[in-house]
């Protein structure tokens, strides 16, 4: 079986930031793999390493620059890379659909059998392409998956979806399948020496909106960001000043008032 | 067209909060629009919950009787089945876990721009839809114009306050044909049982992620010690094995009203805070004097939790 993982680098805003026209200045923003991403790329490598899965493909929609982080995703396990960028998306925010056009043409080159998403990017927070991609391509979908197991001969993944307040959905999902991948589903790796210097030899194809058979006016967004900025703080909390010893001084006051006792 | 149909939630026989609140989001959008509030409401004890939903403001409610409990091959099913005959402008789901389970299907399906994760919005005739949401963790909240005549909306809960009172809707029953679903429930299973009730407990000592490594963790079970307090964390600290899944506080955790909530390195994302918000006192300690968390705590320390945290051991010792 052939899993596609869907990776995303995103921008961490540093503590203190400024916001520049409709985004944060991107000297003040840190780059990573998209941390819910990691989990997914996990479990697409583990699948892999209990035979499972033939090949692990992992696709992202982004810039040259994001290509160290994805080159992360191959350092941990997974076969090769399929990077997706355009003109079209420079200065564009990128609506859920438009995401799933790109996408769909990258499922109908590697005809997965399984499609592995984070739940949401940390940076946009839409939470939506996973389960909107399988729509498109007819595959069936699990949202916020905690736990998977995989019976590739029945044809079904077992998963867990992690509802709110402490409750989790155990259901059984047809293959093949777009499961959206939440944090704590398994232990993501670290990427070892060994694994980074191979994903140096791996492949990470460039690839244009031409490249899959759609034009900019297949991915043009709905959407248009139109504002940026810092929520106002309604914060009427008590800031305790001094140093350390000062400040734990004072709020050990307020606990002994608060009923705190040893 | 100009009508808003809202997609209640409900789960294990309980209609859910954020149902009562997406009435309230939905009968605004409604009168900027100029229509009338639909309401869906599908599966389960569909009489009972269509009695609930039935508050001021709701024109018209919509019973789908298919199963018992969520399942998004049905609800996709019922949405468009209810779309084809009220054909709204706007359709609004809960920002839940089972409404990010079939509301992207749906806008997906029906070819409607999609705003997930909604806090507010602004609808006029001359420049349309507004909607409000956060980026980057909560850090920054954004404006994002739709361009569209008709939309689909997920809805945060907590943002809009709960509709009341008893309304005079009319309550019709439709039939929706759902094909056989390839995602079949098998059950439920509660998270989080154990030794310990972070629930019971009057102090919580809650850790996040900024105690950074697993061995810090002594630091503050040291502290919960010396306060006679329950040790609790947010998300990262259990999805790190850290600490076992009874302790989490948040969405998908447990919701914990203590006397006294200490959160110690936890910067307070959305999902968190609704989990511990109804606490009595809280009290923060971060190095980031913009963490989230300062917004809801009654006192807070801006300040190194390693410089902080042992000297308040030593104040109890």
């Amino acid at each position: 079986m052939k899993v596609l993982v869907t990776v995303k680098e995103v921008g961490e805003a540093d503590d203190d930031f400024e916001i520049e026209g409709t985004d944060i200045a991107a000297s003040d923003l840190e780059y990573d793999l998209n941390e819910w991403d990691d989990y997914a790329v996990e479990a697409g490598v583990q699948l892999a390493e209990a035979g499972i899965a033939d090949e692990v493909v992992a696709v992202t929609i982004g810039p040259e620059r994001a290509e160290e982080t994805i080159r992360m995703a191959l350092a941990k396990g997974a076969d090769r890379a399929v990077r997706v960028w355009d003109d079209a998306f420079e200065g564009s925010f990128a609506d859920v659909s438009s995401k799933v056009d790109v996408l769909e043409a990258v499922v109908d080159d590697e005809e997965p059998d399984l499609v592995l998403s984070g739940v949401q990017a940390a940076d946009t927070a839409f939470g939506a392409t996973g389960v909107a991609l399988a729509e498109r391509i007819g595959f069936e979908h699990a949202a916020v998956v905690n736990d998977l197991e995989l019976d590739a001969d029945a044809g079904v993944a077992n998963v867990h979806r992690e509802l709110e307040g402490g409750i989790e959905e155990l259901t059984e999902v047809d293959l093949p399948a777009v499961l959206t991948v939440q944090t704590g589903l398994n232990e993501p790796r670290y990427a070892s020496l060994r694994g980074i210097r191979q994903a140096q030899r791996k492949e990470i194809a460039a690839t244009d909106l031409d490249d899959l058979g759609l034009a900019p006016a297949d991915v043009e967004s709905a959407l248009t960001l139109t504002e940026m900025y810092e929520p106002e703080s309604d914060s009427d909390a008590e800031i305790i000043e001094g140093d350390a010893g000062e400040a734990a001084g004072r709020l050990a006051e307020v606990l002994r008032e608060k009923g705190v006792e040893a | 067209m100009s009508d808003v149909l809202v997609v209640s939630e409900h789960r294990r026989g309980e209609l859910r909060d954020v149902s009562l609140e997406l009435l309230t989001a939905g009968r605004e959008l409604a009168d900027a629009l100029g229509g009338d509030l639909h309401v869906a409401v599908v599966a389960g004890d569909v009489d009972r919950f269509a009695d609930e939903l039935n508050r001021p403001g709701v024109d018209r409610i919509h019973a789908v009787e298919n199963g018992e409990e969520f399942d998004h091959t049905v609800y996709a099913a019922a949405v468009e089945t209810l779309v084809g005959e009220v054909d709204p402008t706007a359709v609004l789901a809960p920002n839940s876990v089972n409404g990010l389970d079939y509301a992207p299907a749906v806008a997906e399906r029906l070819a409607l721009p999609l705003v997930t994760d909604v806090l507010g919005f602004e609808y006029d005739a001359d420049d349309g839809l507004t909607v409000t949401r956060e980026m980057y963790g909560s850090k920054v909240e954004t404006s994002v114009a739709v361009d569209g005549d008709r939309f689909c909306l997920t809805v945060r809960g907590g943002e809009f306050v709960p509709a009341e009172g008893v309304g005079d809707a009319e309550v019709a029953s439709v039939d929706v044909e759902a094909p056989a679903s390839g995602a079949r429930v098998k059950g439920f299973e509660e998270v989080g049982g154990g030794d310990v009730d972070i629930a019971d407990a009057d102090v919580l000592v809650s850790v996040g992620r900024g105690i950074g490594e697993e061995e810090n963790l002594e630091l503050v079970e040291e502290l919960a010690d010396a306060l006679d307090a329950t040790l609790s964390s947010s998300r990262p600290i259990v999805d790190n094995g850290w600490l076992p899944k009874n302790r989490q506080v948040g969405q998908s955790g447990k919701v914990v009203t203590p006397d006294v909530y200490l959160a110690v390195g936890i910067s307070g994302a959305v999902q968190h805070v609704a989990g511990m918000k109804g606490s009595e006192t809280i009290v923060a300690i971060n190095t980031d004097p913009n963490a989230p968390i300062f917004d809801i705590a009654d006192y807070g320390i801006v300040g190194d939790l390693f410089d902080v945290v042992p000297e308040l051991i030593a104040e109890f010792e």
